[in-house]
């Protein structure tokens, strides 16, 4: 069969899947918009490229499949390396297309040309430039094959306009042949019997949970291994949701923001089993002074991760659900041969009294500030099911930690590039991917300026969802970190609460805008917000500029100097000297 | 920090100079020599790389370079258990009776002098890089007009090739790392 080399793009698309694609429109990549008219694949014109990508991304974090987006040549290429630095460091599966000048005149300085591939390079996974129609099927295979195996991560296929245009015979690839891409998968047995022995012989063992554990679909081997083993387990920025918050054995959030409960069972502990997690500086704190007690066992995909930033005393490569089901299957078995399961309720009881004493914190007066904490609570007591959605700053931190996740893929972040104006574009591409769920985007009022262009996308493109803004007024992390570590010498970061008006902002995107001032408001406004179905809703929630982050391990320092905030309980000694139970 | 031999057996496509590269430039480490060429099978190039840098930051290096997808394999030379080569170009000026002690030293070196002027030699030298530092060393004093060279190569010793071999630091323990095939160093 004769087709252009556009025709067997979206027929390469098609093969791989592909429902939904995010993009814009140009010079170069016009002859793929042609086809497109007639291709069984929904385009989503979004406003701007990054709101494209970060739209991928939030497609692909919500379904588990490839988020793609399309772009022009040049600026359009350009202005998707955010999404795509944001979806390497993420490890998001992300296939980006990209037109290019014609390829007689590539490397010429032609309008709208940029070395693009040579830009991504360092930013994604892999990437492609396509010289030949013939080329284009198996190419768009590769790029899929890549996206979505291993540790998954972006990846940039760059066609040149005449190709597009150019004649070939349609031919689709059995299977994809790149020999110097093997991923292992396969987590080695003699090493998970070894992580097995030692997390039996363990007195304060903890499951150190991270993204990997979502995007390897291994939740449920998760949880088995963690109850029947009767492991306590911390869920990273990225893999909140992996294990039910509810959950007595669930110690939230490590990190520089995280819980008492669970940076200090991480300090505590004698064994700690990373799946899919890499040993973060958020997490980390200081590195030399993390987990000094912890034997370390790492489960990875990425070789590389392996040994990084901590000596791993058994390392294993693979997937992690893979890996997870072995350590299950071999627990199963030691604790059979041993007549059960260890007892660890010394341990337990003093996680659990832990998490009594220091639980996230904060104080709601009844006649205000209205405080960000309260919106975020009352915010998942009206939409317990929603998909979260949060941008960077003290809003996401205050999400993560004031959400309660019980399932996978609720969840939806920029984590490890922390890029602000995540949120409204991810909300759109979640929304995209998952209509059948309540999508909630929480925002910041900086965060949110950087990307609300998309509030126009969703209206046009009737993807409807929720966005609170949690408006402080401020670039409210940064005035945090000036009020605690510059002396309170505030510097470039006042917003205002009321420019722009974020209300009517939303209703000239075609949104509903509605402003809550007093704690009073809040549940009324919420619940208006949710029973609008055919619009999406802006909330703009004016909050207390001074709420501050807690608790805080500042940077660079050691977990061990956790500063628990103003609301928390005083403890009678220093709690990380307080004797195990 | 200390000298490290690394070889890269690569497919060989465009841009891929580029991402082998930027792995270093990334961390801001230098590359002191590189040389790039085809081997025994058609559609591989095989680069060698000599860098001046800790042992730790090198080992993200490497394994950063197995994970990009055009490299096949990536080697670390143990030192002593490599052959290693190198050929240089060097115009000298060989004036009056410097011309027959440059011969001498060109005997005792036994490297060959490629072309003559008037005024110059030019000689090609091969072998290890520390007697080429020594050869040079000895012609700087005439007076060195250019210099031209292309980076160390280097073999394993012993049977095997590249891409039978395991990369060094991941044996033994790291080996039983990989996967219940052992960890064969393919990327992610």
């Amino acid at each position: 069969m004769k087709v252009t080399g556009a025709q067997a793009l979206f027929k390469a698309l098609e093969g791989e899947g592909v429902d939904t694609i995010f993009g814009i429109p140009g010079g170069a990549i016009l002859p793929a918009y042609d086809p497109l008219i007639d291709a069984n694949i929904r385009h989503v014109l979004t406003r701007h490229e990054q709101g494209a990508g970060h739209a991928a991304e939030g497609y692909a974090w919500a379904t588990g499949k490839v988020g793609v987006c399309m772009a022009t040549s040049g600026p359009g290429g350009c202005n998707l390396v955010t999404a795509l630095a944001d979806a390497k460091m993420d490890s998001v599966p992300v296939v980006a297309i990209t037109g290019q000048v014609p390829t007689p005149v590539v490397g010429n300085d032609a309008f709208q040309e940029a070395d693009i591939t040579g830009i991504t390079m360092p930013v994604t996974k892999h990437n492609f430039l396509v010289k030949r129609a013939e080329d284009v099927a198996e190419t768009i295979r590769e790029a899929f094959h890549i996206a979505s195996t291993g540790r998954p991560g972006p990846v940039l296929v760059d066609v040149p306009k005449d190709v597009l245009l150019q004649d070939t015979t349609w031919h689709w690839p059995e299977r994809v042949d790149l020999p110097g891409y093997r991923p292992t998968t396969k987590g080695n047995l003699r090493q998970v019997r070894e992580a097995v022995k030692l997390i039996l012989e363990s007195e304060r063992p903890v499951l150190y949970v991270g993204g990997g554990i979502i995007k390897a679909n291994a939740t449920k081997d998760l949880f088995a291994l963690a109850t029947e083993g009767r492991l306590p387990v911390v869920t990273t920025l990225m893999a909140r949701g992996a294990f039910p918050d509810s959950h007595e054995l669930c110690l939230g959030m490590p990190g520089m923001h995280g819980n008492y409960t669970a940076v200090t069972a991480m300090q505590q502990a004698d064994v700690l089993v990373a799946l899919g997690a890499r040993f973060d500086d958020r997490v980390t704190g200081k590195l030399a002074a993390f987990a000094p007690h912890a034997k370390v066992v790492h489960v990875d995909i990425d070789p590389a991760e392996i040994g990084k930033n901590r000596v791993a005393d058994i390392p294993i490569v693979g997937d992690a659900r893979d890996v997870t089901a072995k350590l299950l299957t071999e627990l199963r078995r030691q604790q059979e041969e041993r007549g059960g399961v260890p007892d660890r309720s010394a341990w337990l009881s003093t996680l659990s009294a832990w998490k009594e004493r220091y639980p996230y914190r904060y104080d709601q007066p009844s006649d205000g500030p209205l405080k960000p904490q309260f919106v975020i609570e009352r915010l998942y007591e009206h939409s317990r099911d929603a998909i979260v959605v949060a941008g960077v700053g003290q809003h996401q931190m205050w999400a993560s930690q004031f959400w309660h996740f019980e399932e996978p893929r609720t969840w939806i972040n920029s984590g490890g590039l922390g890029t602000m104006g995540f949120a409204v574009p991810a909300a759109l591409g979640a929304a995209a991917g998952r209509p059948d769920k309540q999508v909630v985007a929480i925002d910041g009022d900086g965060c949110f300026q950087m990307t609300a262009q998309e509030l126009a996308t969703s209206t046009a493109e009737k993807i409807p969802f929720v966005t609170a803004i949690i408006n402080n007024a401020y670039l409210g992390m940064v005035r945090q970190w000036q009020e605690l570590f510059y002396n309170e010498r505030y510097s470039q970061v006042y917003l205002s609460h009321d420019v722009p008006d974020y209300a009517k902002l939303a209703e000239a995107y075609g949104c509903v805008g509605l402003r809550v001032e007093h704690p009073d408001e809040v549940d009324a406004t919420i619940e208006k917000a949710l029973s609008i179905e055919d619009r999406s809703v802006v909330i703009d929630f004016r909050v207390d500029p001074f709420e501050n982050c807690y608790p805080m391990v500042p940077a660079g320092a050691s977990n061990d100097d956790i500063i628990l905030g103003p609301e928390a309980a005083i403890p009678t000694e220093d709690p990380a000297e307080a004797p195990i139970a | 920090m200390s000298l490290h031999t690394i070889s890269v057996l690569v497919e060989d496509k465009p841009g891929v100079l580029t991402r082998v590269a930027g792995l270093f430039a990334a961390r801001g480490f230098n590359i002191d020599s590189l040389a790039v060429g085809p081997t025994e099978e058609p559609g591989l190039s095989r680069m060698t790389i000599v860098v001046n840098v800790e042992s730790k930051p090198l080992e993200q290096v490497t394994k950063q370079l197995n994970k990009l997808v055009n490299v096949i394999k990536v080697l670390e030379h143990d030192p002593g258990d490599a052959v290693e080569r190198e050929l240089l170009l060097v115009k000298v000026r060989a004036e009056g009776e410097a011309r027959a002690r440059i011969m001498e030293i060109c005997d005792v070196f036994r490297v060959r002098v490629l072309a003559v002027t008037h005024r110059t030699l030019t000689i090609e030298g091969t072998g290890m890089p520390d007697k080429l530092e020594a050869l040079l060393e000895l012609l700087s004093d005439f007076g060195i007009v250019e210099l031209a060279r292309t980076g160390r190569i280097a073999l394993a010793r012993g049977d095997r090739g590249i891409r039978e071999r395991v990369q060094r630091g991941y044996a033994p323990r790291a080996v039983s790392a990989g996967g219940d095939e052992g960890w064969t160093g393919g990327g992610v």
